[in-house]
């Protein structure tokens, strides 16, 4: 259903930066709707690397991309921001005076003065594998995500990977589909170690397939699938498949930004590093997505970026109120903001 | 000393090294295609090569970390091996590899 939301501030992406945006934001009083196509806030931090340990966040000596992510959603708790997951941000049309309207892939439409891209290394999507014709088969046999369970029912699954996406979901589909194969280029599994085990005991009982190979071709009409031909150490062999479920990972794409009418360099958003403004007034770039002289990709120069940004957009959105500088240590009217008067 | 590089357009370049070098570091900077979107941590399998299986037995064997990103890799075979955990040494001059597909 088409739902219209009215917000001062859309931040796009829940990255560190993202996150860290609103905190900034929240302190000069404007309050913000986050968009990302993950299913979770973090970006990078929690999709590449929850577990590894990140040493150059100024104070924090050693933090994981995960905790990171935490101390992040702590800190901007008191400003309540709203998020938005699992969607992706297509148009940016309007301008600063009109204000802008902000289309998503999920047919959410945002109405906001002010737009914040912290869009990192692009949107994260998932890893489509080089298979001939597999399009055709996009969004009716072939699915990177389970978003209705039913669509699984009383099918025949292959799925293919060795992680835990894969493993998860041969566990909680096996009961409701018609056959579950999974199919994995090894023996080993980097998927945890108790999901493997219950996998090749369903193996054991006869209840679900394990073949060590990869698919080479998949055979088919208007969409829909019927079978595919797997190349194992042995063998090609065909199995009759209606729907298929790949979880090779995710990778970062540009995505729409390159329409939104933006000077880029590359595959980055030019800024001036006065404000962190594109060259679309009203529209900012912080963190990894965008460019200026001696730029680099750091968490902490996505915070800078966003302090910097706030003042400005305030300007935008309150033309008539004064921004006066504060410290969170000493100012009463920041300590109601942050919810410790 | 160098490498033969075999591109994904199947062209075949000569690129020169120094020891110690990372084998990642070095196909980036000459421009061969190589995303190595987490930048050698090991955590995103974009900086996947094919290596000659001749040349394979002069590397140091696979660890399981690259072994297990290996299955995010684009089409693996016998021979894939992640360029950031290469650090090359004066055996490798004249190593044989090919540039692994990209994801769609
Ligand atoms: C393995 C690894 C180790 C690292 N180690 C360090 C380190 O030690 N120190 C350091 O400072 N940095 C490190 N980095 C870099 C750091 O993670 C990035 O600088 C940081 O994540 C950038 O934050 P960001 O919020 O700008 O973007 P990201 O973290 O990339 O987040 C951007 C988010 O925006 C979303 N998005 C993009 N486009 C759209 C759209 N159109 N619609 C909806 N959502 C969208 C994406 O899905 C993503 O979740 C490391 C990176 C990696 C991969
Ligand atoms: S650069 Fe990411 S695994 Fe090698």
């Amino acid at each position: 259903m088409a739902e219209t939301i009215e917000t001062d501030v859309l931040i796009i992406g829940a990255g560190p930066v993202g996150l860290f945006a609103v905190f900034e934001l929240g302190l000069l009083g404007l309050n913000a709707h986050v968009i990302d196509v993950l299913d979770k806030p973090g970006g990078q931090c929690a999709e590449l690397y929850p577990e590894k340990p990140i040493y150059d966040i100024p104070a924090w000596p050693v933090i994981s991309g995960k905790e990171l992510t935490d101390k992040l959603l702590e800190q901007i708790k008191p400003f309540a921001p709203t998020f938005h997951y699992n969607d992706m941000v297509q148009g940016i049309e309007g301008n600063v005076n009109d204000g802008f309207k902000i289309t998503t892939d999920d047919h959410k439409t945002f109405m906001t003065k002010v737009v914040i891209i912290a869009a990192g290394g692009g949107s994260f999507q998932p890893k489509r594998p080089p298979i001939q014709g597999i399009e055709a088969f996009d969004g009716t046999s072939v699915y990177y995500a389970v978003r209705n369970r039913e669509e699984f029912r009383d099918k025949k699954l292959l799925i293919v990977g060795g992680g835990d996406s894969a493993l998860d979901w041969c566990l909680n589909l096996q009961p409701i589909a018609a056959h579950i194969t999974l199919l994995h280029r090894r023996q080993d599994f980097r998927a945890a170690p108790d999901s493997v085990r219950k996998m090749r005991a369903l193996v054991d009982q006869g209840k679900m397939d394990f073949i060590v190979g990869q698919v080479s071709e998949l055979l088919g009409q208007d969409g829909r699938l019927e079978a595919a031909v797997l190349k194992t150490d042995k063998d090609e062999r065909q199995i009759a498949v209606d729907r298929l479920l790949p979880f090779f990972g995710l990778t970062m794409k540009l995505g729409p930004i390159s329409d939104w009418n933006l000077e880029l360099e590359g595959n980055a958003i030019k800024v001036g590093t006065e404000t962190y403004c594109t060259s679309r007034p009203g529209v900012f770039a912080i963190g990894d997505i965008n460019t200026y002289p001696g730029k680099l990709k750091l968490i902490l120069s996505g915070f800078h970026e966003s302090a910097l940004m706030a003042h400005a957009a305030k300007a935008i959105t309150h033309p008539d109120e004064r921004v006066v500088f504060q410290y969170t240590t000493s100012s009463k009217n920041l300590h109601k903001k942050l919810g410790v008067a | 000393m160098k490498l033969i590089v075999t591109d994904v357009d199947k062209t075949v370049h000569e690129i020169a090294f120094n020891p110690d070098d990372i084998l990642m570091h070095v196909l980036r900077a000459a421009e061969m295609g190589i995303l190595a979107e987490c930048d050698g941590c090991c955590v995103c399998a974009t900086c996947h090569i094919y290596v000659d299986a001749e040349w394979l037995g002069k590397l140091e064997p696979i660890d399981d970390d690259e072994e297990d990103m290996l299955d995010e890799a684009c089409t693996p075979q016998e021979n894939s091996r992640l360029s950031c955990q290469i650090q090359l040494t004066p055996q490798h001059d004249g190593m044989k590899l090919t540039i692994g597909p990209e994801w769609d």
